[in-house]
């Protein structure tokens, strides 16, 4: 049984299936990988897990709860946290603020009125927040505004916010999307710390092969709506089924 | 102190030593000279200044930290100048219960409309709000009469009941006896200084107001309002519902405006619907953002300079002008006159618009960022080589600054 | 039955002046993507030109008649309007007459040139900024525009008449074999309707017909891809805005009979106009056409003394009800596209 149960899943937009007969299983403490060419049916899987879309049928439950009809903050607090495509972050706010805020969500769930209790005084939520930023090796840029980091920096930054929540399952959608190549090994190695500190069950959507197989354990390749193997990386390599998936049925 | 930081009780201090020593501060020059009239430290003003501070303060926690613009929020002012007026009629002219049924009453109303316009963003959310102000003020123009006494406005009559006042007591609204219009005037050096109970009744209440504020802006409940405003996207996918976040601050600035409208019954008991109209609502839009929103200090700033420039804008007529430029040839007297009556008397609204439109375009922060602007150039030229100290102004939060 | 009649037809020309306001903001709002508070104010400007060429019309020479004494025994002043002198008194008497119509060619270069300016001054520094600065940016100038107006033409609402001719009411009722006077309607409210639609349909005319048009409603779709394509879309978009202003100029114009012209006029009707564009759908031209009028007929059926027994007050809040209703069950509006603003 894994942490995260795809059962039946199907998912229609107006004449287009995009999501035929999905069963996908996540083990827990694994990093598994759902790839699959353009218009597999990726992003809409995913937006199912976090409680984005509603599939037309079928079930999907974490940790034998079903978060069907749930709203994404919901998911999250179930344990489950996201990270986009482009980082999302609070720009306006400075690093600190932005990890500090997923240590309250953590903490108070999804509201509180915690109106005449003073930031600095929260000395525990300021503690977290900074080991989680030493984790992630931008202590030094906790006092600057989220907006004004670069681009890999913002990536780390989401990532903190998410781990600092310790979430039981982490998505990550194309977590390397226009990144250039140093920046990419970057966010692997991080990925791979990440991995080696805590137990945590990654699911990473992916285009990039070179991540892919940098990280992954478990993979899913997903094309037409409907998942085609699940099998380890060294047997994903080699199978027929999936070059013809990504490359049609001519001979490469 | 008060669980406060030590930056933030120096700043509150000042803030109240300000407040207290008003009446001094806006009674710079003597009665005779011919500055006088631009004294401004007559009980009325500066309990204007205060009760308006309060408003813009509420607003700004809506509008400042979350982004929300709402153009309904004099609906709520009117609903507490109404509350504290039916108070003052039917229970006794004690500011007290006044004041608290303003709050309360004013609280459920911005429930009732926060909850069905949070439903929607943006411009829907500002148009939402219009919409709901303007329709509470057409109500109380025409089928609420019985409760609003329609356009003659509600007000104050010797055959109220006032069932918890003696026939004997006071009849103006007052503090255990103590009437809110009697002020101590002190005729010293050629000034004269009015100290006046409601005034400072106000004045006490802004401070409170103010340190709430305070409190709210360095919360984590204000840091959570601060990110509506910046994702809630990610707000959504970190485990919290914007939602009540955003219902809260626009309930805990509803009840800021109903107690400046109570307030307002409170220095003169009567209400009219035209408090609540929506021009009323842009006007409070205007203070904030002229003083600065999203910053503490700005909504204060931007009611007292707008409340003070009105007063003493319209008291420059054309008479005034000539005096002033008695020393010009009578031709260009006549021109430069004839031009500055169109800013000033009848004219302070144009004045004041195109003040809201200069600062909308070149100083979104308003006052406090020219202020911040002005006090970093000075820096500058004191010491050449960048005098700005980074532990003292750590730049990444422009919304908490003073 | 007859009663249902004439609030229907009650209900035309104020929704018509709603219709063409509504289809200005749609058009700023959908090729700009500005929230223009102003708006009111140019429609207000509309009047207001009305309004001069009256008072330029009217413009008099006084001359000192000998023959015949005032009321203190001098010698009468008689005022001839210039008009009266250079074209004799036929003649100018009639140009005074129908100063309204003729207001409409006034009004067209200073409402163009209004627009332009208004523009070209300050809303292309608005664009790439959020909507909340648009708000206010010109909500400031709509007060700037309206103190401006008060300043030189007083507090007070300016009588202004449309030609003689209009002067009387057209009886429906005997038309439509009811008895006589039960629906009667002014001539000029009928004129307004008919030039309402006049100007409506001449601008999904040049909408549809000229190649301007056609780049406008593809820039509109989307603006990124017009722009890639080599074609100046931004000088298109000043365009559009200088002609939405003369929409809302003309509407003006043509109102004033209807409502004597009052510096403030252009603020109320401007939140109304807001209402009409959302349950119209925010961006949809035929959606702020339909509800305005629709909006209008609503309110004149809901001041019926029979509505108003059922529903007391509900004169003065339908349209704010209706709209409110409809951002929340329908928020894209009637005919909005879809997707957007439904979150």
């Amino acid at each position: 049984m894994g942490i995260l149960e795809v059962k039946n899943v199907n998912k229609r937009f107006g004449g287009l299936q995009a999501l035929k007969d999905v069963n996908l299983s996540i083990m827990e403490n694994t990093v598994h990988a759902i790839i699959g060419p353009n218009g597999a049916g990726k992003s809409t899987l995913l937006n199912v897990l976090v409680g984005k879309l509603i599939p037309d049928t079928g079930s999907v439950s974490f940790q034998g709860k079903s978060v069907l009809g749930c709203k994404p903050y919901e998911i999250n607090q179930m344990g489950i946290s996201r990270v986009f495509q482009t980082p999302e972050i609070y720009g306006d706010l400075s690093v600190l603020e932005n990890v500090l805020i997923p240590c309250f969500a953590h903490r108070d769930g999804a509201f509180r009125l915690h109106a005449l209790e003073t930031v600095e005084h929260e000395t525990g939520m300021i503690e977290m927040a900074e080991k989680m930023l030493l984790d992630v090796n931008m202590q030094d840029k906790k006092d600057m505004h989220a907006a004004s980091l670069s681009r890999g920096d913002k990536r780390r930054l989401e990532m903190a916010m998410c781990l600092v929540q310790e979430p039981k399952l982490l998505l990550l959608d194309e977590p390397t999307a226009g990144m250039a190549r140093a920046d990419t090994n970057n966010t692997i190695d991080l990925l791979k710390e990440i991995k080696a500190k805590r137990d945590i069950t990654m699911a990473i959507i992916e285009h990039d092969m070179h991540v892919v197989f940098s990280l992954a354990e478990r993979i899913t390749v997903l094309a037409q709506g409907t998942p085609l193997v699940e099998d380890t990386p060294e047997n994903i390599k080699g199978n027929p089924k999936v070059r013809e998936a990504y490359l049609g049925t001519a001979e490469v | 102190m008060l669980g406060l930081n030590k930056r933030d009780t120096k700043f509150l201090i000042i803030v109240i030593l300000l407040t207290l020593f008003t009446p001094f501060l806006m009674q710079p020059f003597s009665e005779n000279s011919a500055l006088a009239q631009f004294n401004g430290g007559y009980p009325d003003l500066m309990a204007k200044v205060a009760i308006f501070g309060i408003f813009a303060m509420g607003f700004n926690i809506l509008f400042g930290l979350t982004g929300y613009l709402s153009f309904g929020h004099a609906a709520f002012l009117g609903v507490g100048s109404y509350a504290a007026v039916w108070m003052f009629k039917l229970l006794t002219l004690n500011v007290f219960p006044a004041i608290i049924l303003a709050v309360i009453l004013s609280a459920v109303f911005s429930l009732l409309i926060g909850y069905i316009s949070l439903r929607r963003s943006g411009i829907y959310f500002s148009i939402l709000t219009l919409a709901m102000a303007e329709m509470s003020y057409r109500l109380a123009y025409s089928v609420l009469t019985p409760l609003t006494n329609g356009e003659t406005g509600l007000q104050v009559r010797p055959n109220d009941p006032r069932i918890l006042d003696s026939a004997t007591s006071a009849n103006y609204p007052n503090l255990f006896g103590l009437e809110l219009s009697s002020s101590y005037k002190w005729d010293v050096l050629n000034h004269v200084f009015t100290f006046n109970v409601g005034y400072y009744f106000c004045a006490v209440i802004a401070i409170i107001a103010f340190y709430i504020s305070m409190r709210i802006f360095r919360s984590p409940f204000g840091l959570m309002l601060r990110a509506v405003k910046t994702n809630q996207q990610r707000m959504n996918y970190t485990g919290l519902n914007p939602r009540p976040y955003t219902l809260a601050a626009f309930v805990i600035s509803g009840m800021y405006a109903g107690l400046a409208g109570g307030l307002l019954a409170a220095m003169d008991p009567l209400a009219g619907a035209e408090r609540m109209q929506w021009t009323a609502s842009g006007e409070v839009v205007i203070m904030t953002i002229l003083g600065g929103a999203g910053t503490l200090l700005g909504p204060v700033l931007g009611a007292g300079s707008i409340k003070y420039l009105e007063n003493i804008f319209s008291k420059i007529n054309e008479n005034v002008l000539h005096d002033w430029f008695s020393f010009l040839p009578t031709g260009l007297q006549d021109a430069v006159v004839w031009v500055l009556s169109r800013f000033t008397g009848e004219g302070w609204a144009l004045t004041l618009g195109l003040l809201f439109m200069l600062v909308v375009t070149f100083l979104p922060g308003g006052l406090v960022e020219g202020g911040q602007r002005l006090v970093r150039l000075f820096r500058r030229r004191g010491k050449p080589d960048g005098g700005d100290d980074p532990q003292h102004h750590p730049d990444p939060a422009p919304h908490v600054a003073e | 039955m007859d009663q249902i009649i004439l609030q229907f037809i009650n209900g035309l020309d104020k929704g018509s002046a709603y219709a063409l306001i509504a289809l200005g903001l749609t058009l700023i709002f959908g090729t700009l993507g500005v929230v223009n508070f102003a708006h009111g104010a140019l429609f207000m400007l509309g009047a207001f030109c009305a309004v001069t060429l009256q008072r330029i019309f009217t413009l008099s020479a006084e001359t000192i008649d000998p023959t015949q004494k005032d009321f203190l025994g001098n010698p009468l002043v008689v005022k001839t309007p210039y008009v009266e002198l250079w074209f004799g008194p036929d003649m100018g008497a009639s140009v005074i007459h129908w100063s309204v119509p003729l207001a409409i060619l006034f009004a067209i270069p200073i409402m163009l040139v209004i627009g332009y300016a208004m523009e070209r001054g300050l809303i292309k520094h608005f664009y790439k900024r959020p909507h909340a600065d648009q708000i206010l940016v010109t909500f400031g100038l709509a007060i700037v525009l309206q103190e401006i107006i008060k300043q030189f033409f007083g507090a007070n609402p300016i009588p202004t008449s449309a030609p003689p001719v209009f002067a009387g009411s057209f009886d429906f009722g005997v038309l439509l074999g009811f008895d006589a006077n039960t629906i009667i309607y002014p001539y000029w409210r009928m004129i307004y309707f008919l030039f309402s639609t006049v100007i409506i349909a001449a601008v999904f005319a040049f909408l549809r017909f000229t190649t301007f048009g056609m780049v406008v409603r593809a820039g509109m779709a989307d603006r990124e891809t017009v722009g890639l394509l080599g074609i100046d879309i931004d000088k298109r978009f000043t365009i559009m805005f200088a002609l939405a202003a003369v929409v809302a100029g003309l509407a003006g114009v043509m109102y004033a009979p209807i409502n004597s012209p009052n510096y403030h006029m252009g603020m109320d009707f401007l939140v109304l106009s807001f209402v009409v564009v959302v349950v119209g759908g925010m961006g949809s031209l035929p959606g702020a056409i339909l509800a305005g009028y629709l909006l209008g007929v609503l309110e004149s059926f809901a001041s019926m003394n029979a509505v108003k027994e059922i529903l007391p007050g509900i004169d003065q809040i339908v349209l704010y009800l209706t709209a409110i209703i409809i951002l929340l069950v329908r928020p894209r509006g009637l005919m909005g596209k879809r997707g957007v603003m439904e979150d």
